[in-house]
């Protein structure tokens, strides 16, 4: 209980504000409104349920919001086109196949840093520049260039993800492949011990705490690079396209529907993550 | 185990620090040998040069009459560290375990040595255990555990106890005098205390710094068999005495700026 008062307060007061905020935002809209269709002396209580129904509100109410992430998800057929489960579907699978894609590569790459001096000085400055271009500018180029090369659906997008995703991991794997102490290495050296071994002995169970925070980064940015790359390729579906559409034609419901939709699918896959990591440290002794 | 004029220099950039100068020494087997001394006075660097975890600079050293690589190679040696460095995922017996699956033994092997040698420190009944659960003693009982586990013939120990409270360390070191009696291995072993040292060693080392080096080597006279109250008897407060004598002919108790 003294975990679920401290939270459930925070949501009441975001929801008051937020009910506030949409009257403020959207009160200039509807006193044109009310002054086109010559309503004079509107009571403010009514003028505050006017401003909380409107058509396209700046800043759509709670309840419309919720409204919509219902009829889009609960009561819409989910092969439906206007199904946000149908697009979320979408979203997650090209966010997990570039999550593993990332997850992957970050290792592969960490695992070269660390055993290699060239590859350390070659890689690194490449992987840190790879990181300051803005996505929102490569996404384009990769899927239509992947598209010229007849490479479509789930995997440009899926790749996208990747690039943002193989980061955290690269970085976080190297510090912890890293991390063991001069005299673990000593240890294994008066065995006599391969690099091999010392590597699965060693390095790599040291590096799981360091492994499980960069996959939660990972795939938190998966998310938003599945959902990027879905930007370019408005054909294929996705909360991304649902966003772009809503915002072309003005649609603020939907586009807040949408957006509660990615943040919570975020939110489950960093939980699923935090699960594994949870699952592993069982497995490997930690204090609990 | 034999030095002669071993020299260990390391490069820095204000001048080369010299760690060890011009060491002759010669253990035998089944000798229990203390190195004692200021800290910078080369006693952990002897042992590691040994251990071939440092390449010495200049003269020779030998260890079962080869080079100390290939005494690394043949898995010559246990080393037990300052800390325990168990690693904290694997249990008590997978921890003794380690250096006998990199080895390559058989799992009966591996058990029945994980047994015996956690017997032999005292530790049975401790095998599932993950070693945050144990007290730092107990730690440093199954890092000994596991330098032992591969029947190496030569023990090397830098300073195992020091980071242990007295009452502890006490027990430790008769329990060392124990497995050193039942096992018959030969013992190198980096201390700065001088009771540890005169309690425990057949020979005692004296080493002093800037630059690190021999100044004494003190054969014990005290019987093998060693209660702990050996330590009140005049003849232990002799040998005693003449360490502090060795140390203090090194400058080792000066004030150095």
């Amino acid at each position: 209980m003294n975990r679920i008062l401290p939270v459930l307060t925070i949501l009441l007061a975001i929801i008051a504000i937020w009910y506030a905020a949409s009257v403020w935002m959207n009160a200039p809209w509807q006193t044109r409104l009310n002054e086109r269709a010559d309503l004079a002396n509107v009571p403010f209580t009514e003028f505050v349920a006017q401003t909380w129904a409107q058509d396209k509100p700046v800043l759509p109410s709670p309840h419309q919001v919720a409204g919509e992430i219902w009829n889009a998800t609960i009561a819409l057929e989910p092969t439906s086109k206007r199904s946000l489960a149908y697009h979320g579907w979408i979203t997650l699978s090209a966010t997990l196949l570039g999550f593993a894609f990332g997850t992957s590569l970050g290792v592969l790459l960490a695992v070269a840093i660390i055993h290699n001096d060239a590859s350390d000085r070659s890689l690194m400055p490449w992987i840190i520049a790879s990181q300051t271009v803005p996505i929102v500018a490569v996404a384009p180029m990769l899927v239509v260039g992947l598209n010229a090369v007849g490479l479509t659906g789930l995997v440009p997008k899926a790749l996208i993800s990747m690039y943002l995703s193989f980061f955290p991991v690269v970085v976080g794997m190297v510090k912890g492949l890293r991390s063991p102490e001069g005299i673990q290495l000593d240890l294994l050296r008066t065995y006599d011990a391969t690099p091999w071994q010392a590597f699965w002995k060693l390095r790599w169970p040291a590096a799981m705490p360091f492994l499980f925070a960069s996959m939660k980064v990972g795939i938190a940015i998966s998310l938003i690079g599945a959902i990027v790359a879905e930007l370019s390729n408005t054909a294929g579906g996705g909360l991304g396209v649902r966003l772009l559409t809503g915002s072309v034609n003005g649609q603020t419901v939907q586009i807040w529907a949408a957006l509660f939709i990615a943040a919570g699918l975020a939110a489950v896959l960093v939980a699923v993550v935090g699960r594994a990591e949870h699952m592993v440290n069982r497995r490997m002794g930690v204090r609990a | 185990m034999e030095a002669s004029s071993l020299g260990l220099t390391f490069p820095a950039g204000d001048g080369d620090i010299v760690a060890l100068s011009d060491v002759n020494l010669t253990i035998d087997k089944g000798e229990f040998v203390s190195f004692i001394g200021p800290s910078g006075c080369g006693k952990t660097t002897f042992l590691r040069a040994i251990a071939d975890l440092e390449k010495p600079t200049s003269g020779t050293l030998t260890v079962n009459g080869q080079t100390p690589e290939n005494a690394r190679k043949d898995r010559a040696y246990g080393y037990v560290f300052q800390a325990a460095a168990l690693y904290p995922w694997r249990t008590i017996e997978d921890n003794v375990a380690l250096p006998l699956e990199i080895m390559g033994y058989g799992s009966a092997d591996r058990a029945e040595r994980v047994r015996r040698t956690l017997a032999l420190v005292n530790l049975s009944g401790f095998e599932k255990k993950y070693p945050w659960q144990l007290s730092g003693g107990m730690q440093q009982r199954a890092s000994i555990a596991r330098a032992l586990s591969f029947d190496a013939d030569l023990l090397l120990m830098d300073e195992p106890f020091g980071a242990l409270d007295e009452i502890v360390r006490d027990h430790l070191n008769s329990e060392l005098l124990k497995l050193w009696a039942r096992t018959e291995k030969t013992i190198c072993f980096v201390t700065h205390s001088i009771p540890e040292a005169v309690y425990l060693s057949t020979k005692i080392v004296v080493m002093s710094p800037r630059p690190g080096r021999v100044t004494d080597v003190i054969v014990s006279t005290l019987p093998r068999e060693r209660p702990l109250d050996i330590r009140e008897t005049p003849e232990f407060l002799e040998i005693a005495a003449r360490v502090r004598d060795g140390l203090r002919a090194g400058h080792s108790y000066e004030e150095v700026v």
